[in-house]
């Protein structure tokens, strides 16, 4: 049995180990995605229990998206896909030819959305999604046209203004008991 | 024999510690950047949908997690394949929403209350009937502020 412990073991050079450190630091902190919670931001109606009261409105204010079981777009009773959505409502909420069946103004104007129960969260989303866009697409727009400025760098005051000269009105009423897959 | 034995008369030379603060401050920071992700694991299926009208979730404290999708592989023996509502770790039922949302709200200090946000991480093939529910009971239990949970969507 050869004796152990009398020869001197070997130096490690350990010099470059802090380098190793970092580079693996570095590659982590590279690869690893922090999950930030994204999404769509909507405030709910309060609930009441009494029967909301019925308002009268012209048609010409509301513009009605329907989204049934299969997916399918109904816009003011006629079929759409949501392409085209977002453009047809920013159409309808400006009106910039005075038509007499689009909004008055925009701050008269409605968006009213329904779907069935066994509509497709992803399509409903895209939806709404749509209409949130064509809200922040005009506002965008009317920064750009009165202040020369984008909408965010905006003072706080005269993105209020603009909110309220363009206030994004969706009403979503009771789904209808469709499709549901159970 | 003689030439194995021989001794240098010194100590055995020692592995150089001066990097063991790089690697332990390296550990420390990636766990730092990782532990904070998920605090809960997921029963159902959260593929959340596309969407471009994204907001950001600032503060990570003042919100709420409400997952809603399938069971995944492994509970659904138990639960079945139907759409499912999960409130923290486990599988709940509508009814159980309030609760959830009295817990995370008396949890923090009274001033930062109203800006407690609720976020549906809906997976993106269910259908609205069980989301229409919860989004019910939410305006029922006073939790108007919803974030529906969407990716950004690649151009």
């Amino acid at each position: 049995m050869p004796k152990r412990g009398s020869r001197k073991a070997p130096e490690v050079n350990a010099g470059s180990m802090a380098d190793i450190a970092f580079l693996l630091l570095i590659f982590f902190l590279v690869t690893t995605t922090i999950d930030v919670d994204k999404g769509v931001l909507v405030k709910l109606p309060p609930w009441s229990e009494d029967e909301p009261e019925i308002e009268k409105m012209k048609t010409r204010n509301v513009y009605s998206v329907l989204v049934n079981a299969q997916n399918q777009l109904l816009v003011r009773g006629e079929p759409q896909s949501v392409k085209d959505l977002r453009e047809n409502a920013k159409e309808f909420i400006m009106n910039p030819a005075k038509r007499d069946d689009m909004a008055e103004k925009p701050t008269k104007a409605i968006i009213s959305i329904k779907n069935d129960r066994g509509t497709n969260y992803k399509t409903y989303l895209e939806v709404y999604n749509e209409l949130k866009a064509a809200y922040n697409e005009l506002r965008e727009e009317e920064a750009q046209r009165t202040y020369g400025k984008s909408f965010e760098y905006l003072s706080k005051d005269l993105r209020r203004k603009i909110r309220s000269e363009i206030p994004l009105v969706i009403s979503e009423a009771e789904p209808t008991n469709f499709g549901e897959d159970n | 024999m003689g030439k194995f034995t021989k001794k240098r008369g010194k100590a055995t030379p020692e592995v150089s510690t001066a990097s063991l603060p790089d690697i332990i401050f390296m550990l420390l920071f990636f766990f730092m950047v990782v532990t904070v992700l998920r605090d809960s694991e997921l029963k159902v299926t959260n593929n959340v949908p596309y969407a471009t009208e994204l907001t950001k979730l600032e503060k990570k404290s003042l919100v709420n997690y409400l997952y809603i999708g399938k069971p995944v592989k492994k509970f659904q023996a138990q639960y079945g394949t139907k759409p499912q509502l999960q409130l923290g770790d486990k599988f709940s039922t509508i009814s159980d929403i309030p609760l959830f949302l009295e817990k995370h709200r008396s949890s923090l200090p009274e001033k930062q209350r109203p800006g407690i946000n609720s976020s549906l991480r809906v997976d993106g093939d269910v259908t609205m009937g069980i989301v229409t529910d919860v989004k019910q009971k939410l305006r029922k239990s006073g939790q108007l502020k919803v974030n529906y949970s969407a990716k950004k969507r690649p151009d």
